[in-house]
């Protein structure tokens, strides 16, 4: 059996390991400050650690970082990695570098239990959780690392159907013991599972995005089947309770389809609703996948619907569409690789 | 989601692995809706469809066990008279009356037997998957009453009556699905999705499918 992963370890969870070792409380900070603060992938290196406790942390865990095993390159530079996390299981990580900034989307589970109409990964069905280890493995074991500007929990599965993990994964990525980033540099997505949306965002400085699609009930239930359990407009409600404060920031994201949500309709159910929100919209293209009965908006009514909201005092933008000659968009490379791998195992 | 206590009635198993736990209903609701339950106030609550009908006096909740989940292991050993904690009936997976089909696997029956309890009964095909034979749970109820609009899809056994292959596989074959009326679809995000391809693939629109999915 592989040993536990000590990378993706929070501090407390490392001070209760060197606890049951019995070894010095400091040695916990020196943990952390190897495993997120400084390059180097084995428990040897651990250079200022006593003998000891290298050989008992040897004994029981590993490093734990999982090199990449397959990466594509757009010819606008966005990349696409692929991690495997587990037998027969695989995640894609999207790097997007832009002239002031580079992003990374990371996935959050292996597949997806939401089944929204028009995403590949949920044709996947659900397969796992990652732990924060391999969520966060996704930021140190890619070249770019180090040009990283901006985190998206936008990748595979839902982020808060996995709240511990994805937590957990924000405070190693925020906190001083860990990579310190700004919690703003951070921005989480969902498509609004209440009670784990109301703890993340009592826990976490984080930004949110909303995947809304359409302000309208019926139709958000016919694309996404959340909508039955989970409202958009309780999820509105309780976003506009909540004291975001100056710095924190509020999106929906909006993938536009041709002749379902992109009439004037739409713009004015989405002024009302969003009436006393602080937010902004992200208008997305939408690149059909295999088998979908949907189709994009074109260019000239996704405009026209973006001046329309804008002149509504709605902040609206539209996203660019990156990685498209490599299917950027979540869920192809690793549902190709999946039948790869189960024709050859059959 | 705030949870209040109730005392269970009871946790009859059903089918191995299966049961139906069932307390009070102080309440009222609509066919489909869901309730939230833990077995203490602080600890994240699951979700499950309500299984009892709107005139019925008692919750009845059709669970199976999850070996690995937090919850169901423990829910199995609830006797009469514990507490388990619920929140108030919630969702929108709703019943109708207009003519219909529902399609569920496993323990994503339980909608469906809640409308069925509530007297929506008329024009309905339901088309249900499961493991082994066992796994038609209140299939009695269903055989009496649907006769031939009853369909059981077993992939592990063989039995009278009964489809042997998966609930898609059944599907696939059909030549002509009505595709007037709404397909309402209850189980795993797996079935939802695979379902709903096959669907739209038969012309079905998918304005007509309604899905419900365990997470």
């Amino acid at each position: 059996m592989a040993k536990e992963a000590l990378f993706g370890k929070t501090l407390s969870e490392l001070q209760k390991i060197v606890a049951d070792f019995g070894l010095p409380a400091y040695t916990a900070r020196q943990i952390t400050g190897w495993l997120y603060q400084k390059d180097i992938t084995t428990i040897d290196e651990m250079s200022n650690l006593s003998k000891n406790a290298r050989l008992l942390l040897n004994e029981h865990y590993a490093f734990g970082l999982t090199p990449f095993t397959k990466v594509q390159t757009s010819t606008d530079g966005t990349r696409k990695y692929l991690f495997a996390a587990g037998d027969m299981k695989f995640i894609e990580t999207a790097y997007i570098p832009e002239v002031e900034r580079a992003t990374l989307c990371v996935s959050s589970q292996v597949g997806c239990k939401m089944g929204c109409l028009f995403c590949m990964t949920g044709k996947q069905g659900f397969q796992t959780n990652l732990t924060a280890g391999q969520i966060i493995n996704q930021v140190r074991s890619i070249p770019e690392t180090d040009k990283l500007t901006n985190l998206v929990y936008m990748g595979m599965g839902e982020p808060l159907d996995n709240i511990d993990e994805v937590m957990k994964s924000l405070e190693i990525m925020t906190a001083e013991w860990g990579y310190g980033w700004s919690p703003k540099r951070i921005t989480v997505s969902t498509i609004g599972i209440i009670p784990a949306m109301r703890l993340f965002l009592a826990q976490s400085q984080c930004h949110l995005a909303v995947s809304m699609h359409t302000p309208f009930e019926e139709e958000r239930q016919r694309l996404m089947p959340i909508e039955n359990v989970y409202k958009l407009s309780e999820v509105l409600e309780i976003i506009r309770n909540f004291d975001l404060g100056r710095q924190r920031r509020v999106s929906f994201e909006y993938i536009m389809f041709k002749g379902i949500n992109d009439t004037p309709r739409h713009v004015k159910e989405l002024a009302r609703i969003l009436n006393g929100i602080r937010c902004r919209i992200n208008l997305i293209r939408f690149h059909p996948i295999p088998g979908t009965p949907l189709e994009s908006s074109t260019d000239e009514v996704i405009e026209q619907f973006m001046v329309a909201l804008n002149e509504k005092d709605i902040r609206t933008t539209l996203r660019a569409s990156r990685g498209q000659d490599i299917f950027a968009a979540c869920g192809l490379l690793s549902t190709k690789e999946l039948v790869k791998r189960q024709q050859e195992d059959y | 989601m705030s949870l209040k206590e109730y005392k269970v009635i009871a946790n009859d198993e059903i089918a191995p692995g299966v049961f139906v736990l069932r307390y009070r209903r102080n309440f009222t609701f609509i066919p489909g809706q869901v309730v939230a339950v833990a077995l203490h106030p602080a600890h994240q609550p699951r979700l499950y469809s309500i299984a009892s009908g709107m005139q019925d006096d008692d919750v009845w909740l059709l669970y199976n066990i999850r070996p690995q989940g937090e919850l169901t292991p423990p829910l199995s050993e609830a006797k009469a008279g514990d507490s388990i904690f619920a929140s108030a009936p919630t969702g929108s997976f709703y019943g109708k009356a207009a003519p219909a089909v529902w399609i569920a696997t496993g323990t994503g029956i339980a909608p469906f037997v809640s409308m069925w309890r509530s007297g929506i009964r008329r024009n309905k095909l339901l088309i249900h998957g499961g493991r082994f034979l066992h796994s038609f749970y209140f299939e009695e109820q269903f055989k009496e009453i649907l006769g031939e609009n009853y369909i059981r899809c077993c992939s592990n056994d063989s039995g009278d009556g009964v489809f042997h292959g998966r609930l898609t596989t059944w599907l696939q074959k059909q030549q002509h699905l009505p595709t007037d009326r709404k397909y309402y679809l209850c189980g795993s995000a797996e079935m939802v999705v695979e379902t709903r391809d096959i669907l739209i693939e038969k012309q079905i629109s998918y304005d007509n499918i309604v899905a419900e999915i365990y997470f």
